[in-house]
């Protein structure tokens, strides 16, 4: 075998030579210059759309993508903290050491400061509730945890009470002072912000309790700038001063600061990219010791991913059923009476969605037009309304309704493509009507079968409008979790990370209908 | 009801009507019988009414007014499925989602035949058709001329009494047309089946049949033997139908014994056989075959009548010469001459006489 192949390349060792245009250049390369210009016009083109989907489509897209695992707000907001924290045994029960709690002290005046702290709170409630409020209400308190240091210097010279004294501080302090300087920086950046001047703007409460750290550290022994006497007097009045213990000072504030479930949430939320939203989407949650189930109660999203999957289904279901008649009769009528037909079909889309829905309220409620009618008949006594609304049977029967045309028109334009004389043939070569149906013509309609059923499958796994109004809470779709989280809990990272996932499933189900059907059996036209 | 000629009759329409829109006849009045094993073809233009005729066969129409007979029986309350008639139709409808195979297992496996006699059978009909190597494969990778066969062997393949077949060879080019026709006439006389075959092409249908019938307007014009009809037209629609034909306008002069003299339109007097006329005054067609048509009296009757003819044109096409003359005021007039090596070869502007024996000039309905 291997001999015959080696034999055969010596044979036949020269490759066939590239063939040329008449000017001499190689053929394939005169063609493409030619081809060139058109392809430049094409691009051209299509170049509005293309930008308009790229800004408008793939962008938010992918910075939904980004939001569904970016947590920098926490690292970012408590640096210090979360720093601090890494030392923390969260196993071990306890609350963290008074280090961790100075750490939080800072960070925390420094976002109240800039106004930040809530923003943190709530990042970190979706995932422990009461941290939101509990951020809230201590930031209130952070001149409280200052005071003391504030007196304690006041105290000894009014002078501290002067922009001008800290500035003249810190540009001597060189590196003899870094609680203070760290403080100001940031005290500097957040006026910067603002617009004000640092010099002249009122000094934050932080920076007594700073220098006294520094003193007390005795880092600021180093310092031999032009404040020296100031600072010298400051450093006698504090020998005498018995610093309160930040721990003690945030469990006064509230209770919750010695819980350790609270620091273990700000501990695992430390890092700038999280599974937490996503784990949050499938029932799961960030534990200290990794990956662990919700609590019972808080177990909705698998349920509702289930309900979408399902009931998309069943709604693809029937509209294939309901469909594929008014199809084949769109298809077999002659031209006068299928274009009524069609007009009828496409009706549904000249009117409005809301107002097609709110007409299935009516009809379906429990005093709407059905029930009373099958009252009057008989069918049901008065007490045994059927409950058609509200639930998921409501979402069922009006997303049917809703999203039939978009089963009818592929399949009509696929049935149209094919000639009665195939069912013809079939009877004459011996089959019944069911028969040549079945085996010649059902076959044929196939991919527009395919074609409708992604078509609607996909748009109703995302649907929102009609789940919402005629869904209750039996019959909401996943898609109604995702709008309550971007427009009520403004919990955008776990809408993007529900998004995220329900744009996974859809490529899947894609991919799988691909391998089994194959895409190219799919005919809208 | 039928008639005696009828009684052996395989197939039978009896006073077939059809209606689509109830305001017009589209067959009007069909009478046709044919006996087992012949090969029937319906000719006739676009619009007369073939197709139809075939559907109503099959099963596919049903007749607005009388019977139609298979095997004596009346079908008109057979589902087609139970009529148990192959068809090919003009653009084959061979399932495109089967292969070969698959289409031609289709019959057998609606008849509940079993896998093994199935497949014998299949192959057989491959074979007939000389496909037997194209079972695997789908219509679509097939040429025309072979889904044409496999069309024909999957109205086959059942082995049916009877097969209609709807313009088989339209969509064919010339040879393969030919080739196909010879095919086809040689596998139904094989098998001895019943072929109703309806065509628009009167070459197909002159070679194929057994017998031809006319149609025009809904209705048989005449229906006999090739040979018969290119010869002998009943009318003027089958004379110009049928093969290239000469007509000449004009009234009968005088009638008897079985001849006519027929004054045209520039006052000369020709000979002619009496068909459709039976009295003098009558207006009349006179229909002669170019090849029919002498120049010189040699060959004539010596007091047969003779019309003076200007050359317009000849025309050279190898095995005959086509020339095209000036013949009583219409410049239509073709005859077609062997090109034996004494025959001469005419110039436009000469002046010549032409004449013919008078039963090949058939005076026909105006
Ligand atoms: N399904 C139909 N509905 C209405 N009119 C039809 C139908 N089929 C054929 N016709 C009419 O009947 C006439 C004969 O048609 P057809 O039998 O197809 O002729 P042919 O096969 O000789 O060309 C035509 O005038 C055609 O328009
Ligand atoms: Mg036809």
């Amino acid at each position: 075998m291997s001999d015959a192949t080696t034999a055969d390349t010596a044979k036949n060792p020269s490759r066939p030579e590239a063939v040329l245009a008449a000017d001499g250049t190689p053929l394939k390369k005169s063609l493409n210059r030619a081809l060139r210009r058109q392809k430049i016009r094409a691009l051209m083109l299509i170049a509005p759309l293309l930008l308009f989907v790229l800004i408008s489509f793939v962008a938010p897209i992918g910075d939904m993508l980004f939001r569904s695992v970016e947590n920098q707000i926490v690292s970012e907001t408590l640096p210090r903290t979360v720093v601090a924290l890494k030392e923390w045994d969260e196993a071990s029960g306890e609350p963290p050491s008074e280090q961790v709690y100075q750490a939080l002290y800072r960070d925390m005046f420094i976002s109240v400061e800039r106004k930040e702290h809530t923003r943190v709170g709530q990042r970190l409630n979706y995932e422990t509730t009461g941290i939101s409020s509990l951020f809230r209400k201590s930031g209130r308190k952070m001149d409280d945890i200052a005071e003391p240091y504030e007196d304690l210097i006041l105290d000894v010279d009014k002078g501290w009470k002067t922009p001008e004294r800290w500035a003249t501080l810190y540009d001597s302090a060189g590196t003899s002072l870094p609680a203070f300087t760290s403080a100001y920086e940031a005290f500097v950046e957040t006026m910067t912000e603002d617009g004000k001047d640092p010099a002249t703007t009122k000094p934050w409460e932080m920076f007594y309790s700073e220098l006294y750290d520094d003193i007390a550290t005795g880092d600021a022994a180093g310092y031999n700038g032009p404040l020296s006497a100031e600072l010298a007097a400051v450093t006698n009045a504090v020998q005498g001063f018995a610093a309160p213990s930040f721990a003690d000072a945030f469990t006064e504030i509230e209770e919750d600061w010695a819980d350790h479930e609270v620091w273990g949430t700000i501990k695992v939320y430390a890092p700038r990219f999280t599974p937490g939203y996503f784990l949050t989407s499938i029932d799961m949650q960030l534990g200290p010791d990794g990956i662990e189930a919700q609590p019972e109660e808080k177990q909705i999203y698998i349920t509702l991913f289930k309900r979408t999957l399902i009931m998309s289904l069943v709604i693809t279901g029937s509209c294939i059923l309901l469909g594929y008649p008014v199809a084949w009769l769109l298809a077999n009528l002659p031209m006068r009476v299928s274009n009524l037909l069609m007009i009828l079909v496409l009706l549904p889309f000249w009117t409005s969605l809301l107002v097609r829905t709110s007409a299935w309220k009516v009809l379906l409620q429990q005093q709407g037009v059905i029930n009373d009618l099958l009252v009057w008949i008989g069918l049901i006594s008065d007490e045994g309304r059927l409950v058609m609304i509200n639930n998921a049977t409501g979402t069922i029967i009006a997303m049917t309704h809703i999203l039939l045309p978009f089963m009818i028109l592929p399949l009509y334009s696929v049935m149209q493509t094919i000639p009665p004389t195939y069912l013809r043939a079939a009877k004459s070569l011996g089959a019944t009507n069911w028969t040549a149906f079945w085996r010649v013509y059902f076959p044929q309609s196939v991919p527009g079968i395919g074609a409708g059923s992604i078509l609607v499958f996909i748009l109703s796994i995302g649907y929102y409008i009609t789940p919402e109004i005629v869904g209750g809470t039996k019959g909401v779709f996943i898609s109604n979790r995702i709008a309550y989280h971007i427009s009520s809990s403004l919990n955008w990272g776990l809408a993007a990370a529900l998004g995220s996932i329900l744009l996974a499933v859809v490529l899947l189900l894609y991919w799988a209908y691909d391998k089994i059907v194959g895409i190219d059996n799919v005919k809208l036209g | 009801m039928a008639s005696d000629s009828t009684n052996d009759a395989f197939v039978v329409f009896d006073r077939v009507q059809k209606s689509y829109d109830g305001e017009t006849l589209v067959v009007k009045d069909l009478n046709l019988s044919l006996p087992k094993g012949e090969f029937l073809t319906m000719l006739g233009p676009s619009g007369s009414g073939k197709t139809t005729c075939l559907m109503m066969l099959a099963g596919f129409e049903t007749a607005t007014h009388g019977e139609i007979l298979l095997d004596g029986k009346p079908i008109n309350n057979i589902p087609p499925h139970k009529r148990g008639i192959g068809m090919v139709f003009q653009n084959y409808a061979l399932f495109p989602h089967m292969t070969v195979a698959e289409n031609l297992a289709f019959p057998l496996e609606v008849r509940k035949m079993g896998k093994s006699e199935r497949e014998a059978k299949v192959k057989r009909a491959l074979d007939m058709v000389q496909m037997g190597e194209f079972g695997g494969r789908r219509p679509a990778q097939l040429s025309g001329g072979q889904q044409q066969r496999i069309a024909l062997a999957r109205a086959l393949v059942f082995e049916p009494e009877l097969v209609l077949m709807d313009e088989p060879l339209g969509a064919l080019d010339k040879q393969l047309r030919e080739h196909m026709q010879f095919e086809i006439t040689s596998i139904a006389h094989n098998l001895g089946i019943t072929t109703v075959y309806v065509t628009h092409d009167q070459t197909e249908a002159l070679t194929m049949s057994d017998r031809v019938a006319v149609f025009e307007d809904g209705r048989i014009q005449q229906l006999a033997p090739p040979d018969e009809l290119y010869e002998a037209p009943q009318n003027s629609f089958v004379a110009q139908f049928i093969g290239e034909n000469n007509t000449l306008e004009g009234v009968v002069e005088t009638i008897s014994n079985g001849e006519c003299t027929v004054r045209v339109a520039d006052g000369s007097l020709i000979d002619a056989k009496p068909v459709n006329v039976t009295k003098p005054g009558e207006k009349t067609l006179i229909s002669i075959r170019p090849e029919r048509v002498e120049m010189g009296k040699s060959r004539l009757h010596p007091d047969a009548h003779t019309l003076k003819a200007e050359v317009l044109e000849f025309i050279y096409m190898g095995d005959i010469f086509r020339t095209r003359l000036r013949v009583a005021g219409r410049d239509d007039f073709v005859i077609k001459t062997r090109n034996a090596p004494d025959q001469k070869r005419l110039k436009p502007g000469e002046q010549i006489e032409i004449g013919w024996l008078a039963e090949d000039a058939r005076a026909l309905d105006a």
